[in-house]
This record gives C-alpha cells, structure tokens and sequence, in this order.
C-alpha cells in the first residue's frame, strides 16, 4: 500500500502538470497525429496507383503508423518523464525520499502509458476520420501486438535511463535518437525479406519486426501469426531483464561515483 | 541509541580522497553543526548520510538503521532541505507539498500541508507556482517539505544561504523551535558561523576531508582563544591541514576525541 501511495506520489507530479499546461497535452499529440497525416495522404497517393491491393497497402501502412508511435510514444513517455526530473532538479530530493527504485520505474511505466494513450488515440481518430482505416479492425489480437511494442519502448528507455544516471545529462540525446535510430530494421512498413540477408538477423532480433510482420499477415491474408507473436514476447522478455541489469547496474554505479548528486548540474 | 553513528568513514574518488576516516555521532535531540571550508567534504558526508553515495569504507547507522542495509526504513524518518535542490517549479507549493506528502506516505494530507501553511506562514503563496517565489519563500516551502513526514532526524545543508537577515533569523528561529517541541536531531552543515553558534549544540570542523577539531561551541573559543565562531574557523583554514606537523594536528585530534559528540 505504500509503495502504491509513492509511485502515484510520483505520477500525481507529473500528472498535474497535464492539467495545467494545454501547450504540454498538444505537443503529446501533436507528433503522432502529423505522422497519420503525412502517412495517410502518401498511402492514398499510392493506392491509387496499386489498383486492387491498394486498400490492404493504405490499411498496413496507416497501421503501422499507429502501432510503430504506440512504442515510440512508450519509449519518449518513460525517458522524458525521468528526464523531466532532471531538468526540474528534483531528483536530489526523489532519491532521499523512501521512494525505492522499483518504485520509481513503477511510476515511469505509469506514466509512460499515459502519454501514450494521450499520443496515439488522437492519431487512431484521426485514421478512421480521413483515411476509413480503422485499427481495430485487426481483431483482438492488436492489444498482443501493442502490449509487445509498449514493451519494447519500456526497455529501450529504461537502458537509456540507465545510462543518464551514470553518464549524466551527456546521454540524453540517445533518448530522442535511440528508438527512431532502430526503425529500419523495425521493418514497420516493408517485411524483413526486404532487408539484406545479414541484416534480417539484426531485425529478428527486436521484437518490433515480429510484430510488423504479424500486422501484415494480419491484414493481408487475415492470419494470426502465433510465431512472431511468441518470439516478439520472448525477445521482450529477454531484453528487459537485460535492461533492468543494467540499470541495476548503473544505479549503484552511480550512488558509488556521485553521479546521482550531479544529475541536472 | 544515537541519531546518527558515524564508523571510520572514508569516500575515496579515484585518487581524491573526499572524506577521510571520520567518527561522529548526533545524539538524539541534538543539534550538530558541520563546519568546513569549501571542499571540507560537508556535502559528500551528508550525502553519505542519506544513501544517495555509497562509502568507499566504514559504517552509517541512522536511527538505528544501518544503511548500507536499510536505507529505506531510515528514509522514511529522516528529511533534508538543501538551497541547491530545487521543488519543481511550475507546481503550485501545495501540490509540491502533495507529492512528498505521497512520497512519505503521510497519513492526512490536507490537513498535515494546513498545519505547515500555518506553522510556516505559507498562506499569501499557497496556491502560486513555486518558480514564481522569492527567496525567502522558496526557503520556507524547502522547510516545509523537509518537516512534512515529522523527521526524527533532518539533515540541513546550507539552509539559510542567499537569504536576507530577516528571513534567514526567522527560519533560524523556527529551527530552534521545532528542535525544541518536537525532539528531533539536525545536523546542519552551514558557512554561517552566528547561525551555527545559535544553533548548535555541539560543532564538528572538517578540513580537507577529515574532522581536525569537535567541540561546544564555547570549548572550540577557549580553545583557540577567540571570541567568536569565525575567528575559530579561519584559523583551522589557514591551519596547514591534515599534513601539518604533529604538534598541531595531534594536539586538535585529541582535543577532539574528549568532546562530548566524539566518535
């Protein structure tokens, strides 16, 4: 019970800074809906030309848009808030709290899921608005899809998180490049076959080229690729226990040199 | 049992030695004042204290608690209040106040922010942004969020710094209050020699890393035969240090030792 009053302690800060700045809840939407925009008049402009398959182009197109910000938007929401500490230097007063460390990626991951929801569903509208493209047409298995690339964008911040505490601010920049740097061997518009054959192997390992290819046999043939789904979950597994060492790792790292007194500095 | 027991405390960074091999205990009740020069290694103690760094060597009990094994249980009765760490300043002062209340699983909320709004005065800027306080005011709410879970033990750095007399006197004389109704122990680390002579039971002087002197206050004048706390001060800073000749060091290492709040 009282590490759930800490986590919300924590989400309550952030939480209450939504309320109060509309400029703050704009900018969380602002990204994934232009990306609809662009996407979903570029897939029109194509279709048109495609002839019979056009619809299932504009349907794994504009949904891999949505599903590529739901990890995108997981990944900014868990590093941005952590950052968000820093910036406000806080953190001096956070890490002497009783609030453990769990607790603190508790409330990242809380976080996180809001900002997402808060970037994605304006973008989901706005799909079935201009584009008749709805997402949830995928069927039930698009929350198995979505669960694995909110995962994905939980461990990749949290190994970016890892690093701030101990490089300190100098690492912030491979919070915004991290995730946007992995996308073409996400293969969230083109199936991995596309890649050379060395890279294939990179991409099998991330989880998000499982689930863009489960999204296209999804849509294209109305199949549910159980494979790529249970290796998506699997390698999700194993990199976030591989992030959370890490961040062990660091986190004692930087009690032992005094990054953590000069976080923000 | 002591607030704070302190075992032969070493924080070693590389080849800086920061703190060396020091021993020092707060008793319950006490107010203890940390003094040094700049680089004495007041905050790297005090940043031991609170677990935020890991000692290189030797032993942290706070409140009975050891540290390196029980941080969490002693966090939760301890609080700090430091100038140089800030409150997130676009939330008002009663929602910063929320947020450490949730932190240190406060029971009664808006109750426990109503008795420190009025305890400290903060009622003309309750409900404003605290980036948008004064000095003054940005030290009271640091206050208020250092007492909000009713500390045992609270660790002040620098409390007063940058403040104007009037409101440094006043937090001082709340300070002195607190400690008075409520029991608890401070360790206050501090550049202010008057608000450490009206404060402080008890002083320990730090000088590159290490205690070279501990005493009453008035024990460390008749000692230096000074009249006030400064004169005290700069002659330990001008003092050649911890490599000075044995007659000097060794005859303020053992003085030391005998007082009250020795290791």
């Amino acid at each position: 019970m009282s590490s759930l009053r800490r986590i919300w302690g924590l989400m309550y800060r952030h939480l209450t800074l939504f309320r109060r700045s509309w400029p703050r809840l704009l900018d969380l939407a602002y990204w994934p809906v232009l990306q609809m925009v662009i996407w979903g008049f570029t897939s029109r402009f194509f279709a048109a030309r495609i002839g019979n398959h056009g619809a299932v182009t504009v349907s794994m197109l504009l949904g891999g848009v949505i599903l590529w910000e739901t990890a995108l938007r997981s990944h900014l929401g868990f590093a941005v808030t952590f950052m968000e500490e820093i910036w406000s230097r806080n953190l001096g007063h956070i890490f002497v709290s009783p609030l453990r460390p769990w607790e603190l990626l508790a409330a990242l991951v809380g976080m996180s899921a809001v900002r997402m929801m808060l970037g994605v569903v304006p973008a989901a509208v706005l799909a079935a608005l201009l584009y008749h493209f709805n997402i949830l047409s995928v069927g039930p298995v698009l929350i198995l899809f979505a669960i694995n690339l909110v995962l994905m964008g939980w461990w990749i911040a949290l190994g970016c998180v890892s690093l701030i505490l101990s490089q300190g601010g100098g690492a912030e920049s491979l919070v915004w490049s991290m995730l946007i740097g992995l996308a073409p061997i996400a293969c969230v518009y083109y199936p991995v076959a596309v890649l050379p054959h060395w890279l294939q192997y990179a991409a099998l390992a991330l989880p998000a080229a499982h689930v863009f290819e489960g999204l296209r046999a999804a849509l294209g043939q109305g199949v549910i690729r159980w494979d790529h789904l249970g290796w998506a979950l699997i390698l999700n597994i194993g990199w976030m226990a591989l992030a959370m060492l890490l961040f062990t790792q660091q986190f004692t790292m930087a009690r032992r040199n005094g990054s953590l007194m000069n976080l923000g500095e | 049992m002591h607030a704070i027991d302190v075992v032969s405390l070493t924080k070693r960074y590389r080849a800086a030695l920061a703190v060396d091999d020091i021993s020092f205990s707060v008793p319950r009740g006490a107010t203890v004042g940390l003094l040094g020069g700049n680089g004495a290694g007041k905050t790297t103690t005090i940043a031991m204290l609170l677990g935020l760094l890991v000692p290189s060597s030797g032993r942290i009990t706070v409140l009975g608690h050891d540290m390196a094994r029980d941080r969490f249980a002693a966090l939760a009765r301890v609080n700090f209040s430091s100038p140089y760490v800030a409150l997130p300043h676009r939330l008002t002062v009663a929602e910063n106040l929320r947020v450490y209340c949730h932190l240190y699983n406060v029971r009664q909320v808006e109750r426990r922010i109503g008795e420190l709004t009025r305890e400290l005065d903060l009622g003309a800027f309750i409900d404003r942004p605290a980036g948008q306080l004064s000095a003054g005011q940005k030290t009271r709410v640091a206050l208020a969020k250092s007492l909000i879970n009713r500390p045992e033990l609270l660790l002040l750095d620098e409390p007063t710094a940058s403040l104007d007399p009037d409101t440094g006197d006043l937090v001082r004389s709340w300070l002195e209050r607190y400690r008075a109704e409520s029991g608890c122990s401070i360790l206050l680390a501090s550049h202010n020699m008057d608000e450490v002579a009206r404060l402080c039971g008890h002083v320990l002087m730090m000088k590159q890393g290490r205690i070279v002197d501990r005493g009453t206050t008035q024990e460390l004048l008749t000692r230096y035969n000074r009249s006030d706390l400064e004169d005290v001060f700069l002659d330990i800073a001008r003092s050649r240090g911890r490599h000075a000749g044995p007659s000097e060091l060794g005859e303020l290492t053992e003085m030391g030792e005998r007082s009250e709040v020795g290791a």
